[in-house]
């Protein structure tokens, strides 16, 4: 397997990078403390066509490969893993469900204003009582001929605050069980009855928005069911196994920036009359640590450059996340620790890593999930 | 309107500099276009959206610039030549004449290039350009406005702004203030690729001049000193230093 970038990846991570360094690392620490969604960042990114990059032309996108969004997602984590879930869960979850079981209407209507960036997508599966177990979501859709009628609630949506679309997962069959009899429809911001909460206060990753939905008599006509009625949960599962290779490049940004701030750092801090780098425990520390993001990298890039291809890549997205994700964890915690005081210090920028790192071990399956789902694939 | 751009490879202002055997060692070190003439670039692209036409973008050197010519692709001009130098000695005078010679018969009413290329910093391909296709040129251009054929350029200077305005066709080098230029889209960098890339040989353009200019050497600077604390007791601390600020310093 070869991950030799080609020639218009090489110069898209190259524009990518300087935009990054330019327009979002500068603001990333205020987004953080002030929990402000980067909304500037996402018209400039939409200019570029960043929020679609890999959807086709002919639906609003850019027209690139799935590597090369993969690619993207790396990038922005490394300055900011809000916006890199952000343009995640709206580029690879609600973009994509669209374009992989839309209609030809639906793409139309939907997926050409999302990909262009014109409206934000959200992704609505988790619900209070359906989590790890998220095929026991309850939210009711009860048929009434050509429109379902919505009740119920989803929790921990992200995007929610700003979203204009949200690819929602329902029960449209009373009393059905699991899988079975859950359908996913696209729901539209402003529709009556479905309200939104304020963003929940969390540990980190403030720049990104997560909020609950609530369903009150939500009226969802039929032509937005998206895929066919009782086969959501296969939706469902499908964009997270995608979904879960870019939260692994999530992952994987997240630890590449903390690293290098951390490297050039603890060259330049002096301690017992020469650098802490000069320390060679210090040395075994930043060996480890480069050698991990290494190999998270090669999974991360097999997982996507197997999708790319359209071979299976279940266990290996997975594979990807759980690594990718842990090795951001480890990393940060030890780049706080490489920083000493200055790294618990909010003037300093990996404690902010360290805190966004945590919940990519969570989000898209925790990672107890995914080595289910690993297990599963090996001992079938 | 049809518009040139000259543009010039060069290292990564952010590259660090090696120097093997009188030259500076190219291997490893990012290259990125000259960003003057990225300056140069974003103004041909606003000018090209205001009033239609053309962009076409010249860089002379070998296969390693087709990159930086791809670049200004994405960024949306429209097609691009590169002039092959292999085989011909050069200096600033001989390239000039190689893109003046490229341009030649392109009948291009705007020809647009940095002031200055960030390496050699010789500041002169502009200028001989435009002697060699007496074109009327304004230099170090730090706001253009194009009307009613005409085109009018403010430089700095010494205290003040002058205004410069000259006919069509015309050669204008770009200094710093200009635009900011933008980012190539995502798009731009798909169609890059699809976009016409010529090669023109300069052995093939008749180029009569000859290089007048030859790099002896090339060294990096000296590596910073310590500073020097003088702890004597006072007076004879100050006249150490009067000494060393003549001697040394060379500075009174
Ligand atoms: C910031 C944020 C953003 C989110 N964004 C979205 C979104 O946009 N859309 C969306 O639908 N959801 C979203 N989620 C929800 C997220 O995917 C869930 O939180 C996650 O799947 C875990 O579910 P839970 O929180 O209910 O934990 P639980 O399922 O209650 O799990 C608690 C613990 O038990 C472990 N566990 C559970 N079952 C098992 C088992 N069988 N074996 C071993 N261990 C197990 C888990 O790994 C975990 O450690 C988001 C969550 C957060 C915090």
């Amino acid at each position: 397997m070869n991950f030799q970038l080609n020639e218009e990846q090489v110069m898209f991570v190259d524009m990518v990078r300087k935009f990054c360094q330019k327009e979002i690392a500068p603001i990333a620490g205020k987004s953080d403390s002030e929990h402000l969604f980067p909304s500037e960042t996402l018209k400039k990114l939409a200019e570029l066509g960043l929020m679609g990059v890999s959807i086709p032309e002919e639906y609003g996108g850019s027209g690139g490969d799935y590597f090369t969004y993969i690619l993207l997602i790396e990038e922005l984590a490394k300055v900011c893993a809000s916006t890199a879930v952000i343009v995640s869960v709206h580029t690879g979850l609600g973009c994509m469900s669209i374009l992989h079981f839309g209609t030809e209407e639906q793409k139309q209507k939907y997926l050409a204003p999302l990909a262009a960036g014109e409206k934000l997508g959200a992704y609505a599966l988790t619900e209070p009582n359906a989590g790890s177990d998220a095929a026991s979501l309850q939210l009711s859709a009860v048929d009434k001929g050509d429109h379902f009628v919505l009740n119920g609630s989803k929790i921990w949506i992200t995007n929610a605050s700003q979203a204009d679309v949200f690819i929602t997962f329902v029960r449209s069959e009373a009393g059905s069980k699991g899988a079975q009899g859950v359908t996913c429809l696209i729901v539209e911001r402003d529709t009556p009855g479905l309200t939104i909460s304020k963003p929940v206060e969390k540990m980190g990753l403030n720049a990104s928005h997560t909020c609950e939905l609530f369903f009150d008599h939500v009226v969802v006509p039929k032509e937005n069911v998206l895929g066919e009625v009782g086969q959501g949960f296969k939706v469902a599962m499908q964009l997270l196994d995608g979904g879960r290779i870019a939260i692994g490049a999530q992952g994987l940004g997240i630890a590449e920036g903390a690293f290098e701030y951390a490297a050039g750092y603890i060259k330049e801090r002096q301690q017992f009359g020469k650098s802490i780098a000069a320390n060679q425990g210090i040395q075994w520390m930043v060996a480890d640590m480069a050698t991990e993001i290494d190999a998270a990298k090669l999974l991360v890039y097999r997982a996507a450059s197997l999708k790319t291809e359209g071979q299976p890549h279940g266990k290996e997205a997975s594979m990807a996340k759980r690594y990718a994700t842990d090795t951001a964890m480890r990393v940060t915690t030890d780049c706080v620790q490489l920083l000493g005081g200055y790294g618990y210090s909010k003037e300093y920028p990996v404690e902010r890593y360290m805190r966004d790192a945590k919940i990519t071990q969570i989000y898209e399956g925790t990672n107890q999930i995914q080595r289910l789902v690993i297990a599963r694939h090996l001992l079938r | 309107m049809k518009i040139a751009v000259l543009i010039k490879q060069t290292f990564d202002t952010e590259a660090k500099i090696v120097v093997k055997e009188g030259k500076v060692d190219p291997s490893g070190v990012n290259v990125i276009i000259n960003p003057y003439d990225e300056f140069a670039i974003e103004e041909a692209l606003r000018i090209k959206e205001k009033v239609g036409g053309e962009v076409v973008v010249f860089s002379a050197g070998s296969d390693k610039v087709t990159e930086s010519l791809r670049k200004a692709l994405a960024m949306g001009a429209d097609r691009a030549v590169r002039v092959e130098l292999d085989g011909v000695a050069v200096d600033e005078g001989v390239v000039a004449e190689a893109l003046a010679k490229a341009l030649g018969e392109g009948n291009f009413d705007l020809v647009l290039t940095g002031w200055l290329a960030i390496d050699d910093r010789s500041a002169q391909v502009g200028v001989r350009v435009a002697e060699i296709l007496n074109l009327s040129q304004i230099n170090m251009v730090t706001q253009l406005e194009l009307a009613d054929g005409k085109l009018t350029g403010s430089r700095e200077i010494e205290g003040g702004m002058e205004v410069v305005e000259v006919p069509l066709p015309a050669l204008i080098t770009a200094q710093r203030g200009l635009n900011e230029p933008r980012y190539p889209s995502m798009k731009g960098i798909m169609q890059a690729k699809k976009k016409e890339l010529k090669v023109v040989n300069a052995s093939d353009l008749n180029i009569s001049a000859q290089p007048k200019v030859e790099v002896k050497d090339v060294f990096l600077p000296k590596a910073k000193e310590a500073g020097k604390i003088y702890k004597d007791d006072m007076a004879a601390a100050v006249s150490a230093l009067v000494k060393a600020l003549r001697e040394e310093a060379k500075v009174i």
